[in-house]
């Protein structure tokens, strides 16, 4: 009876020997790809116990993991609460880091994860002396681009509109892209997703997620809106361009009304304005938003320049590489417009819808000679032993326009502050260019309201873009230079103050 | 030398299990005490207290084997009592944890290391009882039928009304008073018990040979009869008790024994196929069997009806190569971490190098009872000795297996690791049996002539 036993052994043997390939396979081979999964406990665990690397602005952290004495060792916290929450996102138990948008993108929380949580692979060194000096490892802390006090003042200039105003304020640096501010209005707090008390944040984020207002969503970057007439800045940088003006002097058609061949449709301009005869001077088209103008002018420029020059400021393209974003648009997919929708497209109407900060670049980079920076946010990524391991370098995005067409266009915007529509965005002692817009939707909600503005404008410093999407300000109230303008204004001044 | 003594005369080899002793028992020492180091960063109370006394129940047992059966396999006990150590260990280190976790026991988790040690008290005393009690293990082929009826009562058991215990959608357990057993860990050996004494009588008639297809001699049809029963027993704990693993090993270890008795690897194919015929039956006619496919082919398609696994998974993951270190992983998060799933808790604390030192120890416990099988000069013996330690092994593979997605999840305990009265003290009864065969195995022959000697005593005096 031996045979079968010696053949029983090697049958065993091929048991066991199954067995730790198998365990080799689950603990060595798959076990990175194990740890990643989404809701996985221990991972999470082991990143709550972990001293997650701060996020910090002008030196202040704005998130950052301190002592905890429940069952966790750190807690995540942000002391500024709602003013970044649209910044940092949230570091949450059950939910992760994020919120993550539809392109898989999530704010500071989400996309550095790797530096903060310390699993970086640039932090190899660091984990390794961590593991033989037998200290928890840490993590490296993020730098963002933020001016503090512009943020604030944003924050606080939307706020001030009212609660159940939404809107967002984006602005930059115009001659690096640093973004300066980035605030969106309803805004939450992270700490409160942050909660180790796993059933309140579970309330909590149901109860944000049923907001009709969204406060998750970033409309500094994630809304796009009709931009109205400040989209008028991107047909007039293409009249200059494609050579269907000259100057600021050149005549543009005004009047009334524009009409188009064949058709019973009437382009006009707000309150039924004549914008002071027909034809008016191109500074002046500008300078009192006129939609005839600028209707005529898209159509003469044509559907294809006009689409490259939108292109050219940045429409189409991810702005915000890495963080949430949603790219900004001319036409929907490749329409072909007719005439009357060319013009509305030409005056920032029809299926034109672009980002707040969309609208801060195009105004930065007509103020920076008609260069466009690529905004960014994460200025310094650092180990935690505070060295530099990624400085962020100012980045060109194109030349959009020529330096002599871009400075012509930034003197107009200097004018519509100085005696035309943006006269609320006037600080004293500098010089301002800004450009007020006024979008319909839907006829049974509010215009939206936006702003844009730069300065100083011979070596400009900010450039920002405000939107009011809606606010408790009656229906005829409602016009981007006396909501949205003040707040533009105090958001540079902020600036300007440093 | 007379030709009745063997060409070689073991040694007892007594010593070397008492050095093997002292290394399994400083293992399962020093595993307790990390545990407390892991935990709370102390000492845990108590310690010296408790390690003097498994020292000393440890050398008692040694001791035991000393005078019992001196000449039984050395290596058997230390394994054993490093694995029983190590599973103590881990309850332990669970019981400071589990009580605070909502996935322990729905979070009605009470500790369990005491009552653990005590049931490793009680199977020591089974150990030692089966050693005194079962003087030849040849004694045993008396009791066949008896085992047998035995076996098909203590199956029977936990569908009888009243002290037939439904747990956990399995129908295995009896509980009498505060006590609940599960009575199929005792039919193992009664069945293994059945099965040797049966086919020792019966193997010749098994032995012939029926048709030959492709190369392999099949059984006659008439002989079909035995595997049949056996076949229909394994279906009826499947249908009855909806217990996949019992019945898997009850079966295999049937076709097993047939196949070390008749020489036939026919029966292997029989059983082979029978097996196929069985496992596809319960995946059509059987959720729970359909639901454990699924989750083993896929288990991230439904990751809340199979959290457990992942679960272990994840553990298993987070582990890596060298553990959380005990104390330091997150085993309560996975449900019944402590019996079914602790193969899982020893890979995320001890990591990849753990685990398979374990699956070695395990993998030497049944090489030692196969060793025992291959020398055993009697069928019976070969026959129970290879049964025990094929059963042990298939045990071994089908709960491992199951728990690092091997093959789909069934229940089974882990043997001498897991939480559970009845696993451990009839698993130290097992190893009392195969001591007890490899004793009678490897004791000198009895009938060395006293007159033989006498006359070299003479020769060496005259010259």
């Amino acid at each position: 009876m031996n045979k079968p036993i010696r053949n029983l052994a090697v049958a065993c043997l091929v048991l066991f020997l199954a067995l730790l390939v198998n365990v080799n396979y689950v603990q060595f081979v798959q076990a990175d790809d194990l740890n990643s999964k989404e809701g996985n406990r221990r991972v999470n665990d082991e990143q709550f116990s972990r001293d997650r690397g701060p996020i910090l602005v002008a030196g202040e952290p704005i998130a950052l993991s301190v002592n905890s004495d429940d069952q966790y060792k750190y807690q995540r916290t942000y002391p500024k609460g709602e003013l970044y929450a649209h910044v940092t996102g949230y570091f949450s138990y059950d939910y992760g880091r994020g919120p993550i948008d539809g392109n898989g993108d999530g704010p500071v929380e989400y996309a550095e994860n790797a530096v903060l949580s310390g699993s970086d692979d640039r932090l190899f060194v660091n984990r390794v002396v961590d593991l033989l000096s037998n200290k928890q490892h840490a993590g490296g802390s993020v730098e963002l681009t933020l001016d503090p006090l512009a943020q604030k003042t944003a924050a606080e200039g939307l706020a001030a509109l009212g609660k159940k105003t939404t809107g967002a304020v984006a602005a930059i640096n115009p001659q690096t892209g640093e973004i300066l501010a980035m605030v969106s209005q309803p805004s939450y707090d992270p700490n409160q997703l942050a909660s180790h008390d796993f059933a309140a944040v579970r309330e909590a984020i149901t109860a944000l997620n049923d907001d009709e207002d969204k406060p998750l969503l970033n409309r500094a970057t994630q809304q796009i809106l009709p931009p109205g007439s400040t989209f008028k800045l991107v047909t007039a940088a293409a009249a200059l361009e494609n050579d269907v003006v000259d100057g600021p002097g050149d005549e543009v058609k005004g009047g009334r009304s524009l009409s188009f061949p064949g058709m019973t449709y009437q382009l006009v301009n707000e309150n039924g304005s004549s914008c002071g005869g027909d034809p008016i001077s191109f500074t002046r088209a500008l300078s009192v938003s006129c939609n005839v103008s600028f209707g005529d002018l898209a159509g003469k420029i044509g559907q294809d320049d006009l689409a490259e020059q939108a292109a050219k400021f940045g429409f189409g393209a991810d702005l915000l590489a890495g963080l949430p974003y949603n790219a900004s648009h001319f036409t929907l997919d490749d329409e072909q417009l007719e005439p009357n929708l060319l013009a509305q497209s030409g005056i920032g109407q029809y299926n034109v819808a672009a980002t707040p900060l969309q609208m801060a670049v195009v105004a930065g980079g007509i103020a920076n000679h008609g260069e466009v920076m690529v905004p960014y946010l994460i200025k310094t990524v650092r180990s935690p032993s505070y060295t530099v391991l990624e400085q962020a370098e100012p980045k060109t995005f194109s030349q959009a326009m020529s330096r002599h067409n871009a400075d012509i266009l930034r003197d107009m915007m200097v004018d519509v502050v100085r005696s035309g529509t943006a006269t609320s965005a006037r600080i004293n002692g500098v010089e301002v260019g800004g450009k007020t817009g006024t979008a319909q939707s839907t006829q049974d909600r509010p215009p939206y309201a936006w702003f844009v503005a730069f300065a100083p404008a011979d070596d400009p410093a900010v450039a920002v873009a405000v939107v009011i999407e809606s606010s408790d300000t009656a229906r005829n109230e409602i016009a981007g230079g006396r909501l949205a303008g003040p707040i533009a204004k105090s958001v540079m001044e902020a600036v300007l103050s440093r | 030398m007379s030709t009745s003594t063997p060409g070689w005369v073991p040694r007892k080899r007594r010593g070397a299990e008492l050095f093997l002793m002292t290394i399994a028992v400083t293992i399962a020492i020093f595993a307790y005490v990390s545990v407390g180091l892991g935990t709370s960063g102390t000492v845990p109370a108590g310690a010296f207290k408790l390690a003097a006394a498994v020292v000393v129940v440890a050398f008692a047992t040694t001791f035991v084997v000393r005078k019992l059966a001196p000449y039984a396999d050395p290596v058997l006990l230390p394994l054993v009592v490093c694995l029983n150590g190590l599973g103590l260990a881990m309850i332990y280190r669970i019981d400071q944890d589990c009580p605070n976790s909502i996935f322990c026991l729905g979070g009605n988790y009470e500790p369990l290391a005491n009552a653990q040690l005590m049931w490793t008290g009680f199977g020591l005393v089974a150990f030692v009882g089966v050693l005194f009690v079962v003087t030849d293990h040849r004694l045993l082929q008396r009791f066949t039928y008896l085992a047998g009826l035995a076996a098909i009562v203590l199956l029977v058991l936990p569908l009888l009304p009243v002290i037939g215990e439904n747990i956990r959608g399995a129908r295995i357990w009896i509980s009498i008073g505060p006590f609940s057993f599960q009575p199929g860990e005792a039919a193992k050996i009664c069945l293994a018990i059945f099965f040797a004494g049966y086919l020792v009588r019966h193997k010749d008639a098994l032995a012939l040979a029926g048709r030959r297809i492709l190369n392999i001699d099949l059984p006659r049809g008439r002989d079909l009869g035995p595997i049949l029963a056996g076949w229909l027993i394994s279906i009826g704990i499947l249908v009855f008790q909806r217990d996949l693993g019992s019945s898997l090993l009850f079966f295999g270890l049937f076709v097993v024994m047939l196949y070390i008795a008749t020489e036939r690897p026919g029966w292997l194919v029989v059983g082979g196929g029978l097996f196929v015929v069985g496992a596809y039956f319960g995946y059509l006619r059987f959720g729970h069997v359909r639901t454990r496919f699924d989750a083993w082919l896929d288990p991230f398609g439904d990751p809340d009806a199979n959290s457990q696994l992942i679960s272990s998974l994840y553990g298993l993951a987070h582990g890596g190569l060298l553990g959380r270190g005990l104390g330091q992983g997150s085993p309560e998060l996975t449900p019944f971490s402590f019996s079914d799933f602790i193969i899982g808790s020893m890979g995320e604390e001890l990591g990849l190098a753990g685990l398979m030192a374990i699956l070695l120890i395990y993998g030497l416990i049944v090489e030692r009872g196969l060793r025992i099988a291959l020398t055993c000069r009697d069928a019976f013996g070969k026959l129970l000795a290879a049964g025990l330690a094929v059963s042990f092994a298939l045990q071994v593979f089908v709960v491992v297996g199951g728990v690092t997605r091997l093959i789909p999840l069934t229940g089974l305990t882990t043997p001498f690791l897991a939480q559970g009265g009845s696993s451990i003290v009839m698993n130290w009864a097992v190893m009392a049996l195969l001591l007890r065969i490899s004793d009678q195995t490897r004791r000198p022959a009895p009938e060395v002539s006293t007159i033989q000697s006498d006359e070299e005593t003479q020769v060496v005096k005259l010259g």
